[in-house]
């Protein structure tokens, strides 16, 4: 008894790319940083900073260069993802300049992280130029296991950097962070083998108190990769790292069995591996006694009476308040210790643009780790949908964790934050995994090619008998 | 720098902050709503010429047809086809220059759901000059036009009952 009244008709789509609106939030994302220079010359020494002219036609380099590429190469993209990257990064490089103002905070970083933020952006078009078809990635599943595994193990080999051993040094050139890069490298391994394992995963299992418990043998994976992030644990006590890699596979597990049952697995043996480390490596139990005891003062190579970094990041926060202190208005100076521009980064933005600012920041890492689900939601084929979730979820685990680190949420780990934090391997790691997202979306977003015209489609004729 | 610029860039670099991320959910919203629907204006005949009409063929394979040869209606042509009687009492069909097939088959414009009418009953399309014709597809019950049983395709003139089975049509303006 169906009818068709031909009420409303859905207009024909004409599959718009959003370049236009990219455009124009990539201008606003430029103008944005641009202001955020002048405000903190302005208050820092009452004139516009000299080099506000030379940044800001920097960054609308970087900005307009990508877009013009993403016009040529990946038309259908998301609008959205390019500016907001745009505007973290310029962000961070504002706030590492603000903080290059003060003299104890060490020497200048800013020019360096432009210049990384060049090559970030470089590579982030080199992705899109040579990965026409992010399902070429599938083939090299394996491949990129092994090389995951070689980048995560590299960092053991070389001296320790704070206590965490992130790093690989290579004499005259700098120091590198694997990690960054294995978390795109490891993502693509996760998608390639959950898309072939996971129907395994998912149905041969058995049905024990309301939840499905896998079979022995289908628990190897999970637990192989959890022996490894705890591996990660021990021998490069970086929590951040371990929790990283590990939260990814269960986020890639869960997403592809459906199977509420690996997420209490995986939540059960992360703390169970977390709180059997904490017992023994004594700088991951370091700084769980930071997070548990802020305010406890401590002693430094015979002086005494410090209080702790994590005390630190809650003083500034709060000293910002809702509305902040403004920009280079702030005290980050006092945030002694290690890494004022690089993991505490936020600390500053809490200071100085205050909740109000903070949020602004966190929602924008919201919105692009959205567009990354969203890009997962709509992508066609399970290896584009399992890549970008990974991706944005590895995004996400990192932004939580940085965020959660600092703010006291849980205890601080070595990472930075995406696109804001000074680190050269962070940048770069970051435009490539915007990039592979944005070609997923690209993919996803195409309209599909008209059909061919078939005789089934002509009128079909009524025949009288 | 006196306080109150300072104070008033803070604030604005905030403000300035906020309308990126609410410009960026507009983008997003406007990503999800992107598909246009537009309302078929039932009262007004002329279909504006971006439209792409579902034409409903004999066979009754739905197509988009190219947009068809915009005739200037008369006043007084018929814009719409409502049910009078029958199950359907009540549904319109807005008259778009497409062809409408009656019957029980489940691709008709309408679909009778009527012990007496054939699966494909009968059909009502416009002519070269823009009249409605009804015609009756060699139906096993026949269609009645003002009481006449139809045996060639004839014009319809407004407010004429067309009656299948137990149910009743007409065009109206």
């Amino acid at each position: 008894m169906s009818v068709v009244t031909n009420t409303t008709t859905i207009g024909a789509i004409e599959a718009p790319s959003r370049r236009n609106t990219e455009l124009l939030m990539l201008a606003f994302a430029v103008a944005i940083p641009v202001f955020a220079y002048a405000n903190v010359g302005l208050a820092k020494d009452g004139s516009l900073p000299a080099g506000m002219l030379g940044y800001g036609i920097g960054l609308s380099l970087l900005a307009g260069v990508a877009h013009l590429m993403m016009r040529k190469f990946a038309k259908y993209a998301d609008p959205l993802m390019l500016p907001i990257a745009t505007l973290l990064n310029g962000l961070g490089l504002v706030l590492i300049w603000r903080l290059d103002q003060e003299p104890s905070l060490g020497k200048a970083m800013a020019p360096n992280q432009l210049m990384w933020s060049t090559v970030g952006v470089a590579l982030f078009l080199g992705v899109l130029l040579v990965l026409k078809d992010h399902r070429v990635l599938q083939r090299y599943t394996y491949i990129s296991m092994v090389v995951a595994l070689v980048l995560l193990i590299l960092p053991m080999f070389f001296p320790g950097v704070n206590g965490a051993k992130i790093w690989i040094t290579i004499p005259g050139v700098g120091s590198l962070q694997p990690g960054e890069f294995a978390k795109i490298i490891i993502a693509i391994f996760f998608a390639g083998y959950l898309m072939v394992k996971r129907d395994a995963l998912a149905l041969a299992s058995r049905r024990f108190m309301g939840m499905y418990l896998p079979r022995g043998r289908d628990l190897g994976p999970i637990l192989a990769i959890w022996a490894l992030s705890l591996m990660i644990l021990i021998f490069e006590t970086d929590l951040g790292t371990s929790l990283l890699f590990f939260g990814l596979f269960v986020i890639m597990l869960y997403v592809a069995t459906e199977r509420t049952s690996w997420v209490v697995f995986g939540l059960t043996l992360s703390a169970a591996g977390a709180v059997g480390v904490a017992a023994f490596a004594t700088h991951v139990q370091s700084r769980v006694n930071d997070w548990l005891n802020p305010l406890a003062t401590k002693c430094v190579n015979g002086e005494c009476g410090l209080v702790t970094e994590t005390a630190q990041a809650m003083f500034s926060f709060g000293s910002g308040g809702l509305f902040g202190s403004g920009l280079g208005q702030g005290y980050s100076r006092f945030i002694g210790g290690i890494a004022p521009k690089s993991d505490y980064i936020l600390a500053t933005v809490g200071e100085e643009l205050g909740l109000t600012g903070l949020m602004a920041i966190i929602l924008l890492y919201g919105l692009l780790i959205e567009r990354g689900i969203r890009t997962a939601l709509a992508a066609r084929d399970p290896f584009g949908k399992l890549l970008a979730i990974g991706l944005s979820g590895a995004f996400a685990l990192q932004v939580f964790v940085v965020a959660g680190g600092v703010t006291g949420l849980i205890p601080l780990t070595g990472m930075t934050m995406p696109f804001l934090a000074q680190g050269g391997s962070s940048v770069i790691a970051n435009w490539a995994l915007v990039a592979i997202l944005l070609r997923i979306s690209d993919t996803a977003r195409r309209p599909a090619p008209a059909p061919a015209p078939s005789p089934d489609a002509e009128m079909t004729q009524v025949v009288r008998t | 720098m006196s306080e109150l610029t300072l104070t008033v860039m803070r604030l604005g670099f905030l403000a300035v902050l906020w309308l990126f991320v609410i410009v960026a959910v507009q983008v997003i919203r406007s990503d999800l709503f992107g598909t246009r629907v537009t309302q078929r204006g039932s009262r007004r005949g002329n279909a504006p010429d971006t439209r792409a009409p579902q034409q409903n063929t004999g066979g009754g394979r739905q197509q988009a047809a190219p947009p068809p040869q915009q005739q200037r209606q008369r006043r007084g042509a018929p814009t719409k086809l409502v049910v009078s009687e029958g199950s359907l009492t009540g549904t319109t069909v807005a008259l778009q220059g497409q062809t409408i097939t009656l019957g029980r088959a489940h691709d008709s414009t309408i679909v009778l759901d009527d012990d007496y009418a054939s699966s494909r009953h009968a059909r009502i399309y416009p002519d070269r000059d823009g009249n409605w014709i009804v015609e009756d597809l060699g139906s096993t019950n026949g269609t009645y036009l003002d009481r006449n049983r139809l045996t060639t395709p004839q014009p319809i003139p407004l407010g004429a009952p067309i009656r299948i089975g137990k149910t009743v049509i007409e065009l109206r303006k």
